[in-house]
């Protein structure tokens, strides 16, 4: 079920310098990074950007380092102030917040989890996954049952009384997570939560999250350099670049109608078959009453049944049983090879 | 061509002139604020006085054993513990026992005055870089100025004896807790303190939760220095009349004793190694995380 948009980000900027409100108009007039830089010294972190993210989703941003896309993560819960622009969570405008309001933002609706993983050196394990629960003022004995929940979940049990010293980096990434989930906050900021870690871990890690998702249904956001990750966990993605944002959609979507050669660039390599899904093509109608094959399978899964078919064409139908289109081996070929 | 020669200073009769006003000057504020100021230190002196007495009414050999319980206590470690009581013996032996309790008096004091003052100003100085900005110039006069400098105004202010000394310990030996523990803040990882604030960690949370423990190392080894410069001060601090080992070693300076200077000034560097050694094994043990520990 798709709700009412959980954060709204609207016309947001940020530059940094030391007059951003003087070179603010230059920028709505359409003066790009490099220019800016170039005349006025001053450094363009977010450019207009708009996004709507749903609730109980995962909302991919994407970029290249540079991009803004870890600034325009830090103005959800305001750890960086825009220049302008709007950010609504749950329709409350968080820039108008109070300290004390947006402190409470910070303890119940958000949470965090950082690229270099930000734990507390000094504490243990568990005092590290309590922490947020800590600071919310909550009894001992509740923090500790809910710690010990959250290390089981993210298969740390045993090392509770580890300092995060002692941990590997997939580990203490995996304390980072249990720290964020502990408060039961609606919204995950994932700020390349995975990037610090070795291709093997990080996948790991990717499953672990999508695992817990399917059961919790967070608002996720989540920030990475990385296309097969994006690919892999968005719901939705965008794709930011010098600030601006120059893409957005589903996967499928960014894939195969890639806004500019920029993304083209980006996505040219990526094994369509383990993204593209068979929705994305079927869209010729309802009346064929031969075999079927659900629309959300993966092309590369499709390719045998389609091969085994009469005129190796299969309809297409949705979870619910309506009939979409058809596919043809043929179809599913040109699509894989772009 | 005189004029190139010799620096067109201001007449001497103006100098002087000047001179005497700051003095008259600082002698009425003397007569009309110094038995306030007594005053005001008075509780400080009766301390003092009550804790250089307990230790000097104490008998030896509890002493000797509250020494090595201590030492015990801050290093966990056999040779530190031994080495300690070992080199009180020899004191006592040698007949430097009272000096060196007075001292161990004076130098526990200024060092507890040191710490609750320099700690909360190092704390201000690491939130307000207006406050470091105030505040780092007068460390460096602070350290930098002759001693003798700021024993007149405090001689002529509140008189010869303890009080009055242990101003003078502090003036010099505050400045590396105050800097220290401002350095230890600030340098306290960015990233660490931004997952305080994305949880929502009030500033008061994040001062004495975060801040502060990560700042230990530093603050450990402002306490250490601010010790061992307490420690180099006792001998001046005997010349306005605190009693101690600076006393004999004053009285070998000016009667040429080699052997009461040496005997005296070793007995105050064992008192610094025993001192430095214990809150150095200290301030690692509660840093048992850097060493990947338990």
């Amino acid at each position: 079920m798709m709700s009412g948009p959980k954060v709204q980000i609207k016309n947001l900027y940020k530059i940094f310098g030391k007059t951003p409100q003087k070179v603010l108009p230059l920028v709505k007039n359409g003066l790009g990074k490099p220019e800016l830089l170039d005349q006025t010294n001053h450094v363009l972190g977010i450019n207009n950007v708009s996004l709507d993210i749903p609730e109980k989703r995962i909302q991919v941003v994407m970029g290249l380092s540079g991009s803004g896309k870890s600034t325009l993560i830090r103005h959800i819960n305001r750890l960086i102030e825009p220049t302008d622009g709007q950010i609504l969570i749950d329709g409350e405008d968080v820039l108008a917040m109070s300290e004390r309001q947006l402190r409470d933002v910070r303890r119940k609706k958000t949470s965090m989890v950082f690229q270099k993983f930000g734990l507390l050196p000094h504490r243990k394990v568990m005092e590290n996954v309590g922490y947020g629960l800590e600071v919310q003022g909550v009894g001992a004995s509740d923090i500790r049952k809910k710690a010990q929940h959250w290390i089981d979940r993210v298969g740390l049990t045993g090392y509770e009384n580890h300092y995060p010293g002692q941990l590997s980096g997939g580990m203490q990434q995996r304390v980072g997570l249990a720290r964020a989930l502990a408060t039961d906050a609606e919204i995950l900021l994932m700020d390349e939560a995975f990037s610090a870690l070795d291709p093997l871990i990080r996948y790991d890690m990717q499953s672990i999250l999508l695992e817990l998702q399917d059961e919790l249904h967070k608002t996720i956001i989540f920030i990475t350099h990385d296309l097969d990750e994006a690919l892999r966990l968005g719901d939705k993605i965008a794709i930011l670049r010098d600030g601006a944002m120059i893409q957005e959609g589903t996967a499928p979507q960014i894939v195969l109608q890639p806004a500019d050669d920029y993304i083209a660039d980006f996505t040219k390599d990526i094994n369509r078959g383990k993204v593209i899904r068979l929705r994305a093509l079927a869209a010729n109608g309802s009346g064929y009453d031969g075999a079927t094959i659900p629309a959300g399978t993966l092309l590369n899964d499709a390719l045998q049944p389609l091969a085994q078919a009469p005129d190796q064409t299969l309809g297409v139908t949705e979870p619910d049983g309506r009939m979409v289109g058809t596919v043809t081996l043929t179809q599913v070929i040109n699509a894989l090879a772009g | 061509m005189e004029f190139f020669y010799e620096f067109p200073s201001l007449g001497r009769k103006t100098i002087s002139g000047m001179k005497q006003g700051v003095d008259e000057a600082f002698k009425g504020f003397s007569r009309a604020y110094g038995q306030q100021l007594e005053d005001f230190f008075d509780p400080l002196l009766r301390f003092m006085i009550w804790f250089e007495k307990l230790l000097e009414a104490t008998p030896w050999p509890i002493v000797l054993v509250v020494i090595g319980a201590l030492a015990w206590l801050g290093s966990r470690s056999w040779k530190i513990t031994v080495g300690s009581v070992l080199a009180f013996v020899a004191i006592g032996a040698l007949g430097m026992w009272e000096d060196t309790m007075a001292t161990l008096a004076i130098i526990s004091v200024a060092t507890l005055l040191c710490i609750m003052i320099g700690i909360p100003l190092g704390i201000l100085m690491s939130r307000s870089d207006r406050a470091q900005g105030i505040i780092t110039p007068i460390l460096d006069v602070m350290q930098t100025i002759p001693s003798f400098v700021y024993l007149i105004p405090v001689v002529m202010l509140l008189g010869i004896g303890k009080v009055p000394g242990l101003l003078a310990v502090c003036i010099y030996a505050i400045p590396p807790i105050v800097r220290l523990t401002d350095l230890g803040i600030r340098l306290v990882d960015k990233d660490i303190l931004e997952a305080a604030d994305a949880f929502g960690t009030s500033p008061w949370q994040k001062l004495w939760g975060v801040q502060v423990p990560l700042a230990l190392p530093n603050i450990f080894a402002g306490i250490n220095q601010t010790i061992m410069m307490a420690l180099s001060m006792v001998v001046i601090a005997s010349m306005i009349g605190v009693k101690g080992l600076g006393v004999p070693v004053l009285k070998a300076i000016s009667n040429q004793y080699l052997a009461l200077g040496l005997m005296n000034g070793l007995a105050i560097v064992a008192l610094a190694i025993i001192f430095d050694r214990v809150s150095q094994t200290f301030g690692k043990r509660l840093q048992a995380y850097r060493q990947g520990g338990k």
